[in-house]
Order: C-alpha cells, then sequence, then structure tokens
C-alpha cells in the first residue's frame, strides 16, 4: 500500500539549535499515527515543517507520493494536510459554521450564504458523531472538547486527508477523552489518517495504530506497532532510559510536621461548597477529579485569585484576607498555575527575571534593583533545579514546557515558600522530565514545606502525594492517605460524583 | 526572608551540561547583538538625515547653534516621549499628554497662580500633570475601563478646561524665573537640554534598575501572571499614567518658558508624536518590551527631520509625509530584525 505521506531525513536548522537533525516518518490513509518523543526532541518543529509553517533545510518530503514543499499553512491545508495545534485557532465571538469555514465561505459575490454554511457544518458535524452541535452557536461558549471537535470539523471541510493533532486530549477529561477517540475512529474509518501526538501512553495503547519515537530531533524508531510494543521499551527509546514513572519516597518521619494550610468550609457559588481541608508541613496532598469539578478554582481561591463567597483560609494561624494574591503571598503561599504560558510567565522576559519577579524587593534597596545579587540567585535556584539551557539570559518562551515548569518553581522556591500549590504540574511534560519535577517537587516536601498538589492523571495523585483529596462536583467526597485506596478507587468516585 | 535552602537534584551530565551553556551565551550574546543593531539602525538614520543636511543647507546645518537648537526642539517632547514609554511598555497608552501639556501650562500661568511666583508655578504644572494623570490611572485600573477610552476623554476635556480657564487667551508669563529656563546656558549649552537628559537618566535608571520598571515590564508582558507572582497590579498601572502626567508638567513648564506663555493650544498632538516616536523606537505597542533609548532616538530622528525642512524652507506638508514614510519604514525594518534574531 502507498504511503499517504513518506518523511525522508528532514534537517531544520535554527541559529544554534538543530531542530530536526534526520527525521523519518511514514504515515498511511487511515491509521492513527502516534508521535512520541519528549519536549526538544523536535515535534512540534516536525509539525510546523509538514503544515508548511517551517521549510525544511534538508531531506524530502511526499505527499501521495509527490515530492512537496509546502510554502505555507494554507498550502498544506488546500493539499489536504490540516493541523490542530494545543491553542486552537478558532475565533470566539464567530458562529461555529463560520468558524469551519473561515476563509472559504460558501459565498455568491461576496456575501456569505448563510443557509448553506450551516448545513454543510451540520454535514460535517454529523460525520464526526457531533449532531448535538448547533452550526448557529458562539464558539466561545463552547467547552474544550466541543472546540475541538470544530477545529476537526474545519480540516474535514478542506477535505483533509491527514489530520496532525498536538495534545489533543491535554484539555480534556477522561470522559471527554473517550469521545475524541470515538471522533477519531470514525476519520479513519472514512480513510483519514491522524497523526496524534500525546505524553500519555496508556492513550496510544487505545488509539495508536503505529508509533515512530523522535529524540533530540532524529527518528529512534519508526511504525512500531502501538499496542504490542512493550511500555518500557517506548520509554526507554525516548529517554534513554528504562524506566517509566518513578515515584520518589517521602523520606522517613518528614510529614508529621506542623499545620500548615486550614482551609475551612470554603464556597464559591456555583464553582465548590463547603472545602475544607489542611496541609501540614512536609505533606504532599493531592487533589483529584474531573476537569470542571471544581479543583482549579478551589486551590485558585485558597490562593487568592478568586474570592470566595464564604469560608475561610488559614496560614501558620493567621487568617488570610480573602481574595488578595499578595496577602497570600505574604503569608508564604506560592502557586505554579495550569496554564504556565498565559498565567506563570512573562514570555519576553529572560529565565532569571521570571524567576526574581515575585522576590524583587530581596534585591533592592530603596526600590532600586541590585542586578549583581539578583542574577546570583536566581542564577543559584535554577541550577539547583537543573533548568536547561543554564543561560539565566535566555528568554523563558525558548525553554521547554518542564524547564519553564522547573522556571515557575525556582520563582517560590527563591521566595523560600511555605506551601506550594502546583495546578497540573507536569502538563505538556515529557516523561523524562516528569521524574525530575516529582523528584524536585519531593524534596521540596521532604525540607518542610507543605504541596497542594492538582492533577488530572490519577496515577500521578496517588504516586506522589501522601494524601488525596476527591473532588466531585464541588464537594471533596474522599479524604484519607493514599495508600489506602488505588487508581479505579479514586476513579469510582469521581464518575460516580460526576453522574449524580 | 531567610536564605533559600537548598534542595537535592538529580545529578545533571556535566559534560552536556557545559557545552550547552556555552552555546547559550554564545546566542545570548548574538541575540543582544540585534537588539543593539535595532537601536543602531535609529543610528544610522540620523546619520543618514545628518549627511543629507550637510549636503543640502550649505553648511548651516553642522554648526554648534544648529545642533543645539535641534536638541532644544526635541527636548519638549522628549519628556513627554519618556512618560509614553513607560505607559506603553506598561501595556497601555496615553492619548491625553498633549492636552494635559496644554492644561497644567495654562493652570500655573493663570494670574493668581503667577503671584505666588515661580516655585509655586512649576509645583502647580507638576501637581496638575500628576492629578490628571491620577484621574486617568484610576478609572483605567480601578474602574476597568480600556485606556484608549479613558485617556481620549482626557484629552478631550482636559483642551476643554484649559480653555475655559485661559477663555482661550494665551497667557503671558510674566514671572522672569520661569522665562530664565530657556535662555540660561550652562557651559553653553541651555538649561533645557540639561533638563531633557536629567529626565532620560532618571527614566532610564527607574526602568531598568527600580523594582517599578521591572514590574513595568512583568504588567505589560503578562498581567495575569504578574498578579498571580504577586505584584499590585492596579496600583501598578495607576502609578503609570501619573508618571506620565509628571512627565506631561515638566514639559508645560518647559513650553512656558520656551514661549513664555501659557496657552490651550500648547502641545497640540504631542501624543501622535510621542506614540510615533515610542513605536520607531522598537517598543511594542502590545507592552512588555521595549526601550528608552530607541523612544529618545525616534524623537531626536522626528526633530531632525523637521530641521532639515525648515533649513531648507521646505513646506510642512512634505515633512508629514515622510514623518509617516518613516514610521512606516521604521517599523518594517524593525519587523525584520527581529524575525532573524529570533530562532
Amino acid at each position: 500500500m502507498q504511503a499517504l505521506l513518506t518523511v525522508n531525513g528532514v534537517v531544520k536548522q535554527f541559529p544554534g539549535v538543530r531542530a530536526l537533525d534526520g527525521v523519518d516518518l511514514e504515515v498511511t490513509a487511515g491509521e492513527v499515527h502516534c508521535l512520541l518523543g519528549q519536549n526538544g526532541a523536535g515535534k512540534s518543529t516536525l509539525i510546523k515543517v509538514l503544515s508548511g509553517a517551517h521549510r525544511a533545510d534538508a531531506g524530502e518530503i511526499r505527499w501521495q507520493g509527490e515530492p512537496v514543499a509546502f510554502g505555507t499553512p494554507i498550502a498544506a491545508l488546500r493539499a489536504g494536510l490540516a493541523t490542530i495545534y494545543q491553542e486552537l485557532d478558532l475565533v470566539d465571538g464567530l458562529s461555529v459554521a463560520e468558524n469551519i469555514f473561515l476563509g472559504h465561505e460558501p459565498a455568491t459575490l461576496g456575501f456569505t450564504r448563510r443557509g448553506a454554511t450551516n448545513d454543510a457544518a451540520r454535514t460535517l458535524l454529523t460525520r464526526l458523531g457531533h449532531p448535538d452541535i448547533r452550526p448557529t452557536r458562539e464558539v466561545g461558549t463552547l467547552s474544550a472538547a466541543g472546540k475541538q471537535v470544530v477545529s476537526m470539523a474545519r480540516a474535514l471541510s478542506h477535505d483533509a486527508k491527514l489530520i496532525v493533532m498536538d495534545e489533543p486530549s491535554a484539555v480534556l477529561d477522561s470522559g471527554e477523552v473517550e469521545n475524541l477517540f470515538r471522533v477519531i475512529r470514525q476519520l479513519t474509518a472514512d480513510g483519514v489518517a491522524v497523526v496524534y501526538i500525546s505524553h500519555r501512553l496508556d492513550e496510544i495503547r487505545v488509539i495508536g495504530d503505529r508509533v515512530t519515537v523522535l529524540k533530540d530531533g532524529r527518528t529512534v524508531a519508526v511504525g512500531l506497532p502501538a499496542r504490542t510494543t512493550p511500555t518500557a521499551e517506548v520509554v526507554r527509546l525516548m529517554t534513554g532510559r528504562s524506566v517509566e514513572y518513578a515515584f520518589p519516597r517521602a523520606a522517613a518521619g518528614a510529614h508529621d510536621g506542623a499545620e500548615i494550610l486550614r482551609v475551612d468550609a470554603l464556597t464559591r457559588r456555583g464553582e465548590f461548597t463547603d472545602v475544607s481541608f489542611t496541609v501540614h508541613s512536609g505533606e504532599i496532598v493531592g487533589l483529584a477529579g474531573l476537569v470542571g469539578s471544581g479543583r482549579s478554582e478551589i486551590v485558585e481561591t485558597v490562593y487568592g485569585a478568586r474570592k470566595p463567597s464564604a469560608g475561610t483560609v488559614t496560614v501558620d494561624g493567621r487568617r488570610l484576607r480573602p481574595g488578595s494574591v499578595r496577602s497570600a503571598i505574604r503569608a508564604g503561599l506560592g502557586l505554579a498555575p495550569e496554564e504556565r504560558k498565559s498565567q506563570g510567565l512573562l514570555l519576553y522576559e529572560p529565565v532569571y527575571r521570571n524567576i526574581s519577579v515575585s522576590s524583587l524587593r530581596r534585591f533592592a534597596r530603596g526600590g532600586w534593583v541590585l542586578p549583581g545579587r539578583e542574577l546570583a540567585a536566581a542564577v543559584e535556584v535554577a541550577e539547583r533545579l537543573d533548568v536547561r539551557p543554564a543561560d539565566p539570559r535566555r528568554p523563558v518562551r525558548t525553554l521547554s514546557g518542564g524547564n519553564q515548569q522547573k522556571v515557575v518553581l525556582a520563582r517560590w522556591l527563591l521566595r523560600d515558600c511555605r506551601l506550594l500549590i502546583l495546578d497540573e504540574p507536569t502538563r505538556g511534560v515529557d516523561v523524562g522530565a516528569r521524574t525530575e519535577l516529582y523528584r524536585v517537587v519531593r524534596s521540596l516536601a521532604d525540607r518542610g514545606v507543605g504541596v497542594l498538589l492538582v492533577s488530572s492523571e490519577i496515577p500521578e495523585v496517588l504516586g506522589l502525594a501522601d494524601r488525596v483529596l476527591v473532588v466531585s462536583d464541588g464537594r471533596i467526597v474522599h479524604s484519607g492517605p493514599t495508600s489506602e485506596i488505588d487508581e479505579p478507587g479514586v476513579l469510582d468516585l469521581v464518575m460516580e460524583g460526576a453522574v449524580a | 526572608m531567610t536564605e533559600a535552602r537548598p534542595v537535592e537534584v538529580p545529578p545533571a551530565d556535566e559534560r552536556g551540561r557545559v557545552e550547552q551553556a556555552a552555546s547559550a551565551t554564545v546566542q545570548s550574546r548574538l541575540r543582544g547583538r540585534f537588539a543593539e543593531v535595532r537601536n543602531l539602525g535609529l543610528v544610522g538614520v540620523l546619520v543618514v538625515l545628518a549627511i543629507v543636511g550637510i549636503a543640502t543647507t550649505d553648511g548651516q546645518f553642522l554648526t554648534r547653534s544648529n545642533i543645539l537648537n535641534i536638541l532644544v526642539s526635541a527636548s519638549i517632547i522628549g519628556v513627554v516621549t519618556v512618560g509614553m514609554t513607560f505607559v506603553i511598555i506598561g501595556g497601555g497608552i496615553d492619548l491625553s499628554v498633549g492636552a494635559l501639556v496644554a492644561l497644567a501650562s495654562v493652570w500655573a500661568t493663570t494670574l493668581a497662580t503667577q503671584s505666588y511666583g515661580a516655585f509655586v508655578m512649576v509645583i502647580c504644572a507638576l501637581l496638575v500633570g500628576m492629578g490628571a494623570g491620577l484621574v486617568n490611572g484610576v478609572l483605567i485600573a480601578y474602574g476597568r475601563l480600556v485606556p484608549f477610552i479613558v485617556t481620549l476623554a482626557m484629552l478631550v476635556s482636559a483642551r476643554g478646561l484649559a480653555q475655559s480657564l485661559s477663555d482661550r487667551r494665551t497667557q503671558l508669563v510674566t514671572v522672569p524665573a520661569i522665562n530664565d529656563i530657556a535662555t540660561t546656558d550652562v557651559l553653553g549649552i541651555p538649561l533645557l537640554v540639561y533638563i531633557f537628559a536629567a529626565v532620560i537618566v532618571i527614566g532610564w535608571l527607574v526602568l531598568n534598575r527600580s523594582t517599578f520598571g521591572r514590574r513595568t515590564f512583568a504588567v505589560g508582558g503578562n498581567p495575569e501572571a504578574a498578579r498571580l507572582a504577586g505584584i499590585d497590579i492596579r496600583r501598578h498601572t495607576a502609578l503609570l499614567y501619573v508618571v506620565s502626567g509628571l512627565c506631561c508638567g515638566i514639559a508645560a513648564v518647559m513650553i512656558m518658558a520656551r514661549t513664555t506663555t501659557g496657552s490651550s493650544t500648547h502641545g497640540d498632538l504631542y501624543e501622535l508624536d510621542a506614540i510615533a516616536a515610542v513605536i520607531i523606537g522598537g517598543t511594542l505597542l502590545t507592552g512588555g518590551r521595549g526601550t528608552l533609548i530607541g523612544s529618545i532616538l525616534g524623537v531626536l530622528v522626528f526633530t531632525t527631520i523637521t530641521n532639515l525642512f525648515v533649513l531648507n524652507n521646505l513646506p510642512t506638508e512634505v515633512q508629514n509625509i515622510a514623518k509617516g514614510l518613516i514610521i512606516v519604514a521604521a517599523v518594517l525594518l524593525q519587523r525584520r530584525g527581529r524575525t532573524a534574531a529570533v530562532p
């Protein structure tokens, strides 16, 4: 069978970085081809080369047997190669149908034919198994999962033969992922090929047909069978190591420390109700729950980024001013937010300024920053967390996801914070860097820092935390040591509450 | 805060790390060069303008008095531009600067104010500028209104207030000490140029060496991240407009001295000149990135063009067309420099 897309020895050089250094890939019609690799392995660059956003410096790309070089994303789209990025490029203010046909609206003399557009959109959405999404609905009112479906419909509206999906499951909860898989199966049944990028190996087992693994800009394995290749083998190819997630154990006697955080009957109308828990020094407390269960809202309210309608937050015996981030930070709280780029980082700023931003006063006399001391202190914490590359003046946007997360952690480490709130700390972070992050978090706890961890990945919560709080529908439905509950147990509680 | 405590981390591959660090240093040095090139580009434009000046003006351009003339003309709009740079890097815009200069100059030159003497006049101009800036800032930061709208409203109403205070008449400055500001030379250089230089130096230090300046970049670059990092973004935003207002107050004193009048027509279209200078100086209009030096070079480019046109007796219409072309050309050049610099 002829391959739909063949990539041979593609090289892409950026000033100072060889992002792709001989990549091979072969995708046949109707398959789900998984692309695996650590952050910085070159996945994003490869996608951009395929979609026409970048031009390859060397190597060959064959599309349906013909050598091609897509100069622009539109050229790739016209040829039938569509890309769905993590940050969906939809226009929130337009309707579903208008988004699907954006740029190629059915029109007469420049006037769009709304009826025809809506009908065509309905057909595409039905084909994707989502006749429930109204074509006239405003896209901004849809959930992340709904927007993804719209993006796929847009790809289909261009008669896409290959759809590249960059971590489509990252913004979805488990029910929505099931739905995504259903849609993907629908597509492949019609002969559309899907290149699926994900950090979750379990997903690849379920949906993938074949796997290509990238490492350091090179292909290290082409077209492995997705279902039968042992996990250890895949992880070894990606990392050069043969371990999966190693969750570090707590040092003996580390978490019988004093109580740091006490949350009492915290309520925010419409989001969560009567939430009470404590975090002790040296303890990692995990919040497990689906997206939309209220877990992120809870921790953001604890941090003061949202104002509670009732209840109190107490740190070291002192009550925090409700809805004041500054009061929380002064009391020793730190947050690594869910959306790293939009909530956590000053992307234009260099690494060291991102680290020092919350403790500038420490490096200032009378409002004047002493740059030498600031840089030295930032470099010291960055080194302790092994932020790479080890150049503190590099703009933070050029770092990989895992290293950006470390920069955020370094910020609070520098401030000597008492309680660290981690909201989805490993989202978009690759397997190798995850293990390292887990170790960093555990070592912080062993030094007496309290950690409040939010994650949609249940194994992560169970592996890393000492105690788990299960959140469902804005309430804590279970609280206890992680040793007393297993993954199916948590999943049960989570799903039960969501159904009820 | 006590010293941060050490954290154990997995051992790193030392060799790889050293190599990475070395290549990273080279890269950041290259990036630094590119940033300089952007400003150098404007220096290049200045040099070209100077060559044109020397070629076309029969020796009038490169004289001491003409150079000083350029600097003096640049000084007033230059001071306004320093404040504008802060506001734009902080993610805002201030359309009211010209009107604030007019209002401050009128308020400080009413018969009542003048009767208290030069010191009170200066303080009055500064307070009027800062007060109006505070109104801008509070409405934007705490009233959550769009900067464009708030400062547009301030532009209209401040000029209206200036007109009603002065009855649309030009108010003569009768206090000699104020007029002396424009006529005094120190070491052969007019005092106005010293004021301009002082505002630049202080502005540069505050922007690059103070916590206020750092937070300005943070607030402009990513307000949500700045808030979650513990910066009081509302107070900071409000203060940015006070800084801009203060610069307008200083500029008002300078214009009073230079023209020996206070008038509701002072500072006409300063907002456009200042914004244009900031933008061709390489500051992002969306905030978070920019340099003060670039803005100052932008001001000098515009002032030199005006000077060349005056020396060559060319009409102002042509001059405005040239300014417009330069704005577009400068922004195009920067775009190319930026894409080349970013991997």
